[in-house]
């Protein structure tokens, strides 16, 4: 659509609106618009207007009955956000805990996915390897599997005494923690082994969003680890997928150089595919980074946010916020933050993947030594 | 285009959002029977009439259930001609929300105690408790139960209190006689410290205030006052039911369910895993799965305070949009008569929720007796509005009951009360 108009306009030295009405062209804008009014229509009844709709009540005392735009729904300004960030009462705590469950989710997840997902790519698109077609499906095979179906796997295999611990009954003799009913952080249980059991008096004291310091570094629960294992287990095919298609189209020239100069395989993969790699990586950062905060199936379907709330992340808590206490104008504060803190982490990594010009340190590594200044 | 991209990917994030928001429910749009129906439907006033049918909401139980309530349901129809349809929802909550806010919400519905509080809140349901014919014979603490700002909003649908349900083999195997029957806290210590051995533990139940809350009951305390105005949950006798509970968790005789690998107090007596365990009438029909069990409904033995249990019970919600109330109210009162009642309770299982049917049930049910002579002294859980937040932190704390310590569970549990009674 964009490309006739640029071609059009581009010899002309200067285009004046008039122009455009008269003549061949004319009423060309009107079917224009015509043309996309049934997109505009569609996102416009289906994405535009809901947002702005739950925008409003997140800013309202709406309590679920009836039209949210009724006379008797009031505004009450930032009163939900208020509450929620306010580091006083239940439901900012709560909050807490969800931000700070999901966030250790999110630190663990992401990373380890585009790792293993990368990873998978390589080894699949070795030359060399035989059978490729069918590890290709079976890495991607977890992706398009239902979460539903993969939760209701993972509870069976992680029960107490499931597939899982019987497993580390037999490699290590000992016996395996009861997965999706321990409450211990995995940070807490590390200091544990060093003798740290209780918070030191310095960060015992309730702090940011109600909970304390000892409370935001717990970690993971036990049972929000094997979440953290499906996730990684299920989305690294998909990711996979990227990462071939990106893979293929990596030139073999580059890489063939590379072999002349020297370079080991090591060496070929972290300075010529990967950085060819950038705007592939960008997305599945991104892709995994929205898809982490907004995990709710798992929880909803797998353990409800227990045990000790340690599985709660804001998404399930906006439901059940909304649903069962009535309270839509909490439930649609906590999406929208959710929303911004989305947001802000992907501008974050968009900064932080952004093309550097090669630093002079590494310019100078590469330059002959008799080049030196 | 580049930046168009960016447009829709945060228009896409923007919709996920809201999915994850609105779970992409209802016609919000809908300016229906909400803002017409005008008032906020707790006047307790004059019921709508129309000759719209009826739809019935249940979160139903299984098959059994369903059936045997459209069976009730069709019958009433045909007396009194007036169509009503029977629908189990997959998630009644949920499907509920959905109703209100779109204006069109089903006309009856079960309402649970902790759900009350915010549809009376927002207005979503009627009160019609004063107008039933049958109110009378409702047990005096359902009704209690359901009672929200001095309003008898719904009729109690059926009730059970906790009881001590024992595995009659493993008992007789530990040597046991009626004579031990566990009758106060100690002779329960004891017969939970006879039964414990290999896999077996001798009290289980889950790790949450619906369960833990019998023996606070016991010790006579309480977490609302009885009025549901004052916070009482951080007091002497709250601390000492904890205490005990903690002291026998430690010594392993008492155990959750979540920590044998068992899903519920029922769960863990089927699978043999605990040898007692503390639950409702409910655990009838889950224990059908296992034929090799024996069950002994017995009453929980008395703590310092005397004999003492919670109570669990539903009630049928009508909703403040519905445009025929008064066919809806006669539904209830046919449904809640202590003939159809008993049906259910054959189908089923539930306790009838009047007074008339006990003794026919009781007749009926000899073995499940225990349950309903807790009606005389069981407490209602609180209903105030947002108290299902303070269960759910006060559970998160009780799971870690056995290194925790009593009083500072109270503590925080008095405070986040604190915030919401009153």
């Amino acid at each position: 659509m964009a490309s006739p108009v640029i071609t059009e306009r581009a010899p002309e030295k200067t285009p004046r609106r008039d122009h455009r009405s008269r003549g061949l062209r004319r009423g060309e804008g009107v079917a224009g618009w015509l043309f996309v009014s049934p997109v505009v229509v569609i996102l416009g009844v289906f994405l535009f207007l809901p947002v702005l709709m739950a925008l409003w009540v997140s800013v309202s005392d709406w309590g679920g009955r009836g039209s949210p735009l009724s006379p008797n729904v009031n505004f009450v300004g930032l009163d939900n956000y208020g509450e929620l960030t306010s580091g006083q009462g239940l439901r900012s705590r709560d909050f807490g805990t969800a931000l700070r469950n999901n966030a250790w989710y999110v630190f663990l997840v992401v990373p380890l996915q585009t790792a293993l997902s990368l990873f998978l790519a390589v080894l699949v698109s070795r030359r060399m390897m035989k059978a490729r077609g069918f590890f290709r499906t079976a890495f991607y095979f977890p992706s398009v599997t239902s979460s539903v179906a993969i939760t209701v796997l993972w509870i069976f295999l992680f029960s107490a005494a499931g597939p899982v611990n019987a497993l580390i009954a037999a490699v290590t003799g000992g016996k395996g923690p009861n997965w999706f009913n321990d409450p211990r952080g995995i940070v807490h249980l590390l200091f544990g082994v060093f003798g740290v059991d209780a918070a030191p008096a310095a960060i015992s004291q309730p702090g940011f969003l109600g909970l304390s310091g000892w409370d935001w570094i717990a970690g993971p629960s036990v049972a929000m680890s094997a979440f953290i294992i499906m996730a990684v287990f299920t989305t690294s095919g998909t990711f996979m997928l990227l990462f071939i298609a990106a893979l293929q189209n990596v030139g073999y020239e580059l890489t063939e150089a590379g072999m002349m100069d020297g370079a080991s395989a090591w060496q070929r993969f972290w300075r010529i595919t990967l950085p060819q790699l950038r705007p592939t990586l960008f997305t599945v950062i991104t892709l995994g980074l929205i898809g982490c905060w907004q995990v709710f199936d798992q929880i909803y379907t797998g353990t409800k946010g227990q045990p000790g709330k340690t599985t709660i992340t804001p998404a399930y808590l906006s439901y059940t916020s909304a649903f069962s206490n009535q309270d839509w104008g909490i439930g649609a504060a906590i999406a929208f933050i959710l929303f911004l803190i989305i947001i802000a982490f992907t501008l974050l990594q968009r900064w932080l993947l952004r093309e550097r010009p090669v630093s002079k340190r590494r310019i100078r590594a590469y330059t002959p030594k008799g080049a030196r200044s | 285009m580049r930046h168009s991209r960016r447009l829709m990917a945060l228009g896409g994030v923007g919709l996920a959002a809201t999915l994850a928001l609105a779970g992409c429910g209802g016609s919000g749009f809908d300016d229906g029977p909400a803002a017409s129906g005008g008032a906020n439907g707790t006047d307790g006033g004059g019921l709508t009439s129309s000759d719209d049918a009826l739809t019935i909401m249940i979160g139903s139980s299984g098959d059994a259930e369903t059936a045997a309530v459209k069976e009730a349901v069709a019958a009433w129809s045909k007396d009194s001609g007036v169509d009503a349809e029977v629908i189990a929802a997959t998630d009644l909550t949920q499907q509920l929300s959905q109703g209100f806010a779109g204006g069109n919400p089903p006309d009856l519905f079960y309402l649970a105690t902790e759900l009350l509080a915010g549809y009376a809140d927002n207005g979503s349901v009627i009160a019609y408790g004063d107008q039933l014919e049958n109110k009378g014979d409702f047990y005096p603490s359902l009704v209690q139960n359901f009672t929200y700002d001095d309003k008898f909003f719904c009729a109690p649908k059926d009730f059970s209190t906790l009881q001590l349900i024992i595995n009659k083999n493993l008992w007789d195997k530990a040597g046991l006689t009626e004579a031990d029957i566990p009758t106060d806290w100690d002779s329960l210590a004891a017969a939970a410290k006879k039964l414990t051995s290999g896999n077996t533990t001798g009290l289980v139940f889950s790790g949450e205030y619906q369960r833990v809350g019998a023996f606070m009951a016991e010790a006579g305390g309480r977490l609302v006052s009885e009025d549901g105005t004052t916070a009482v949950a951080d007091s002497q006798e709250n601390a000492d039911a904890l205490a005990y509970v903690k002291e026998h968790l430690a010594d392993g005789t008492f155990a959750y369910a979540a920590d044998v690998g068992a899903g519920w107090g029922g769960e863990a007596l089927g699978k043999q895993l605990g040898a007692m365990t503390i639950e409702g009438n409910w655990i009838t029909g889950a224990l059908g799965d296992y034929p090799d069990v024996d069950p002994l409904v017995v009453e929980l033995p008395a703590g310092p305070a005397g004999k003492g249990t919670l109570q669990f019970t539903n009630c049928w919600g009508m909703a403040a949009d519905s445009p025929n109330q008064e066919a809806a109210l006669s539904l209830v009162e046919y449904l809640t008569t202590a003939e159809q009642q008993l049906a259910f309770s054959k189908a089923f299982g539930p306790m009838p929720s009047v007074q008339s049917a006990a003794e026919q049930w009781t007749t009926d049910n000899p073995d499940l007796e225990a349950f309903l002579s807790g009606a005389d002294y069981a407490q209602g859980v609180p209903t105030n509005d947002g108290v299902s937040d303070v269960f759910t932190d006060f559970n998160a704390q009780l799971a870690t009951l056995k290194d925790g310590d009593p009083a500072t569970i109270l503590k925080s549990v008095q405070s986040n009360l604190e915030a919401i009674v009153g």
